[in-house]
């Protein structure tokens, strides 16, 4: 290969190499990973304490901050920002576009992406959408105030909200990070189609590249619906039409029927992911094949097809006819099941297995004890009744917390540190990656489970000063301690930050395999040279062959030849399921 | 099936990511996300003309035969793109160039009548995309459908560039038969877009 | 242990509730039982050595079982729920009380019908933040909204329904005690969204009546002191309904 030759410029920064453009992700991710998770803690302050300055608030303009105090339209430009960062810039960018990029072609034995050049355009298409929704801190009155769903009328008149130029910034930056991730989801799909390596069927695939092209399949399809909205929405602001305005005949409601037709497969763009690589290290770690991996496959198809009809749920009390409410009811029953039987298979996983307590398999045991409270309390907010009161409370952000944060944050722990010496050739700090994940695991739960208590107290989402309400005042104390479990838990963030970033530079050589694990991206140096393999690998068996009894050794890499038939040119169609 | 040819050779796919197969996937992806975008704007679309009183009859506010002209013209730039593709596969690389000719004739001629029809509009009719949401959604899914032709006949262009430079043959023809897929798509498209935004009164 | 639902107030918060525990119920169970099996699974299975791992791809049958028992929870409580809110959304009682809100950026205006018994007409009484309403008769609320998207959240009454400009959505309820109450806002409205409160006062249904003449006598004199209509009944065109 011809990495030698390349100027540095086009090895680190323009560089098409599926790996660089993996890790450019990730640390674009993880930067505003920091500044979303500052703009959550200043939320929490305020909810906390409305009447009291901010520390270090002193340090804002005072045309921000007065006296370092949080003001009602900082409060919702907070919030607002906090989501669409987390959303847009963090989870779905290190999800599909750092482990997306990074594990695709090794993990099907391909020396890079189908299209290298468009990888790498999609990248530095999303970069400035990134820097235009960060510029938008610096606009005069602000940047976008009006959540992250951004509902017309109030993102759609200037005079509703106050914000001008903020609210068009973050319409622009959306809709540039969406075209980003269309073009990765187009090259995700033909990769994963076209260029799977010799013997490598459908099912035998990880089912974390099972996931990821599920959720390209989401975004490739959900996406453009988006950015059709938020161009409707982009012309309302600027051009004067009336697509969400009903005195020009206009209507409200459309807005939602379109974002929420996007962002429901969007929550599950988030999670898909997260489900497929806790899979994965559950079995390393367990060193026991996935429990039922067909079924895993088709709940994630399941998921992805139902995904698609459930997005009515998110508008019970919108004023949408209570009929549709118990069409999207039932639909969104129907998809808890899927939901069900991964929670089910990875106890089945587990089950008799030999389990080995790393840091990433810690992650992603917490993954599944999260992501089921988070499963669970999914079902309240489904029935169309209790909906009505807990809809726009706590309650909800309880829930999209324990699935966002609770599964897919610890589902990109256990993601970082489970391939952390592939990408980089090195290995983090154990011990540092327990206490951060034992840490984590219990501020997590202090901050957000308290967070029902809220909800079923009737507090409100979005609001600066619950304080108001004498229904909500017996709750403050809850408050005050979700905030300072808040901020511990911010806090212990940092462990996380030095040991990735000092291990980058400071970390044990890894080994090619150091857990010992079946896929092909173990059988690759690490870290892989641009190219990946020294030679393209040929795959005799499924992924989770660990403990066969074909084997000495605990794991069986998917292509290592069978002792006994060297070289079958066509290996008998085979499901890795059922032995 | 296609990835099994892949399969057995990942090295030479490698190499060369344009080997037939590889393009033609990408671009029935990507036909189906960009068909995403208009399911959105026609949704959108039907929406608020299903939710408006006094939604104007399409023919009394549109030149409704100009448009059919058109439709037509595009129509035939559709054969024309076959016509092109089916030259080069016999090796008549002055035939696909001509064939391709005539197909960038056609969307340009789309270009210009549409051009004058909202020239009419804006100028003689008052129509604009403040005016009402018919204006609105008149200009923007015929100026999205538009974007769409011109991308067209651009991308046109360069294939009959590399064409009359001898680019392709009768076995190395599939940027042609690519760049067909898409014309197809977007003649397609315009078939939805006429008779919702023309035809249904 | 404290009950975190706050008291309810209405003929169907109870039902309501109801479903909220039954729910409540089936997923703590679920709960429970998966987190237990986590965790007993991740004590009796850590890795000792000289054991291996049991090589299994799955159990069909266990499978089955586990995707057919969920789904049939999931379709118990989706039918239950349907009851639920049918009862509550389906139709609304035929009653003679009506009143119209109307959200405005961070205003709730709450008119009666006053005299001739229709709204928007100039004897309209219309107060601000201050409902008033008899307990123990079903109430039509007709919501709408001026200006964006807000929310009428009534927490003791399980009440809650976006007000959409451009569209009149009917709610109702039924208040089982008298007392005051607080109204909130529950969608994102702009910079004053917290503080969109308002008091809901139930009376009983004589005191209610003797409000409404006094504020009916306080429209009819201020008409016919000034000899124009209220300036407060002057904006019930601003909605179309």
């Amino acid at each position: 290969m011809s990495e030698h030759k390349l100027p540095f410029i086009r090895r680190y920064i323009f560089s098409t190499d599926h790996k660089v453009i993996g890790i450019q992700f990730m640390f674009v991710s993880l930067l505003f990973m920091v500044v979303g998770g500052l703009l959550a803690m200043m939320v929490r302050w305020q909810l906390a304490y409305p009447d009291r300055a901010m520390p270090l608030g002193t340090l804002f303009p005072e045309s921000v901050m007065p006296e370092g105090h949080i003001g009602p339209e900082v409060y919702n430009a907070l919030f607002t920002m906090h989501g669409s960062i987390m959303i847009f810039l963090v989870i779905i960018p290190m999800l599909t576009g750092a482990f997306g990029n990074f594990l695709i072609p090794l993990m099907i034995g391909a020396r890079d992406m189908a299209f290298p050049k468009l990888n790498m355009l999609s990248f530095w298409v999303a970069l400035p959408g990134g820097i235009i929704m960060a510029s938008s801190f610096f606009v005069d009155a602000g940047p976008a105030a009006t959540g992250w769903t951004a509902y017309p009328p109030l993102s759609a008149v200037p005079d509703y909200t106050g914000v001008t130029l903020g609210q068009t910034l973050w319409i622009v930056a959306v809709l540039i990070v969406g075209t980003g991730s269309i073009m990765g989801a187009v090259n995700y799909i033909t990769t994963i189609v076209n260029m799977r390596a010799p013997g490598m069927h459908f099912f035998r695939l990880p089912l974390s590249l099972w996931a990821l092209f599920i959720t390209a399949i989401l975004q490739l399809m959900a996406t453009p619906v988006l950015a059709s909205a938020l161009g409707m929405l982009l012309f309302d602001r600027t051009l004067g039409t009336h697509f969400f305005a009903p005195a020009g005949g206009g209507q409200v409601l459309l807005w939602q029927h379109l974002f929420w037709f996007y962002s429901h497969p969007a929550v599950y763009i988030m999670i898909l992911p997260a489900m497929g690589f806790a899979s994965d290290i559950l079995a390393t770690f367990a060193r026991k094949p996935v429990f039922g991996y067909k079924a895993m496959v088709f709940s994630l198809v399941g998921i992805a097809g139902l995904g698609f009809i459930v997005w009515g749920h998110h508008m019970f009390q919108s004023g949408m006819n209570p009929a549709l409410g118990t069409a999207f009811m039932l639909s969104t029953m129907v998809i808890a099941v899927p939901s069900a039987i991964k929670v089910f298979n990875w106890l089945g996983t587990l089950w008799r297995g030999s389990i080995h307590f790393t840091t990433p398999m810690l992650h992603a045991m917490s993954f599944v004890s999260m992501f089921i409270i988070g499963g669970l309390s999914g079902i309240f907010m489904a029935s169309t009744p209790v909906d009505i009161f807990i809809h726009d409370t706590y309650f909800i952000v309880a829930h999209l917390h324990y699935v966002l944060f609770g599964g897919s944050m610890f589902g990109i722990f256990a993601a970082i540190t489970y391939w952390f010496p592939k990408m980089f050739g090195r290995t983090m700090n154990e011990a540092v990656g327990k206490v951060h994940f034992v840490l984590t695991y219990i501020l997590f739960n202090l901050t957000f489970f308290p967070m029902h208590m809220l909800g079923m107290g009737g507090h409100m989402r979005r609001i600066y000063d619950p304080t108001q309400y004498e229904f909500l005042k017996p709750l403050q104390p809850i408050n005050i301690f979700i905030t300072q479990s808040a901020l511990l838990l911010g806090a212990v963030q940092v462990l996380f930050m030095a040991n990735f970033l000092l291990s980058l530079f400071l970390g044990r050589k890894a080994e090619r395999n150091p857990w010992r694990a079946n896929t092909l991206e173990w059988a690759a140096p690490s870290p892989p040279p641009h190219g990946n393999f020294e030679r393209i690998p040929t795959v005799y068996r499924g992924p989770y062959e660990y403990s066969s009894p074909e084997s000495s050794e605990d794991y069986l890499p998917q292509d290592q030849p069978p002792a006994h038939a060297p070289v079958p040119s066509r290996p008998p169609a085979m499901s890795p399921a059922r032995a | 099936m296609a990835h099994a040819a892949a399969m057995s050779h990942p090295q030479e796919a490698y190499e060369n990511p344009l080997t037939p197969g590889w393009g033609k996937l990408m671009m029935w992806i990507f036909l189906c996300s960009d068909a995403m975008s208009f399911v959105g704007l026609l949704a959108a679309y039907g929406a608020v003309r299903l939710g408006s009183s006094d939604w104007p009859i399409p023919s009394t506010r549109l030149d409704v035969p100009l448009t059919a002209l058109n439709t037509f013209i595009l129509i035939c730039s559709s054969v024309t793109m076959v016509k092109a593709l089916s030259a080069i596969r016999r090796g008549d690389r002055k035939g696909l160039v001509l064939w391709l000719l005539g197909t960038i004739a056609g969307g340009s001629a789309f270009l210009g009548i549409q051009a004058f029809e909202w020239t009419h509009q804006i100028v003689v009719e008052g129509l604009s995309i403040k005016t009402s949401l018919f204006g609105a959604t008149f200009f923007i899914l015929t100026g999205f459908h538009g974007c769409h032709v011109l991308s067209g006949v651009i991308y046109l262009s360069c294939i009959a560039i590399r064409g009359a430079r001898g680019g392709y043959t009768a076995e190395q023809n599939s940027p042609v038969e690519i760049a067909g897929l898409y014309w197809h798509f977007v003649d397609l498209i315009w078939i939805l877009v006429f008779t919702f935004v023309y035809l249904i009164s | 242990m404290r009950s975190w639902l706050p008291e309810g107030v209405s003929t169907y918060s109870g039902s309501i509730d109801h479903m909220f525990y039954m729910i409540l119920w089936v997923t703590g169970i679920g709960f429970i039982v998966t987190e237990v099996v986590l965790f007993a699974f991740a004590f009796m299975y850590r890795s000792r050595p000289g054991r291996r791992a049991t090589y299994t791809h799955g159990n069909s049958k266990l499978e089955i079982i586990w995707t057919v028992v969920p789904a049939a929870f999931f379709v118990f409580l989706g039918f239950m729920s349907q009851n639920v809110w049918s009862s509550i959304k389906g139709h609304v009682p035929h009653t003679d009380e009506e009143v119209t809100v109307t959200a405005s950026q961070f205003n709730w205006e709450i008119r009666y019908k006053g005299k001739d018994g229709a709204f928007d007409t100039p004897d309209d009484v219309v107060t601000s933040n201050d409902m008033r309403l008899p307990v123990d008769v079903p109430v039509k609320i007709r919501l709408r909204s001026k200006d964006v998207i807000h929310s009428f959240f009534l927490p003791q009454f399980r009440l809650k329904q976006d007000a959409v400009p451009g569209l009149t959505i009917e709610v109702w309820l039924q208040a089982t005690r008298t007392g005051e109450f607080e109204i909130a806002c529950a969608e994102l409205c702009g910079f004053g969204h917290y503080s969109m409160r308002g008091v809901l006062t139930v009376l009983k249904p004589e005191e209610y009546r003797t409000w409404l003449s006094e504020q009916e006598a306080g429209v009819t004199a201020a008409q016919a002191g000034q000899g124009a209509p209220a300036p407060a009944a002057a904006e019930a065109k601003a909605p179309p309904a």
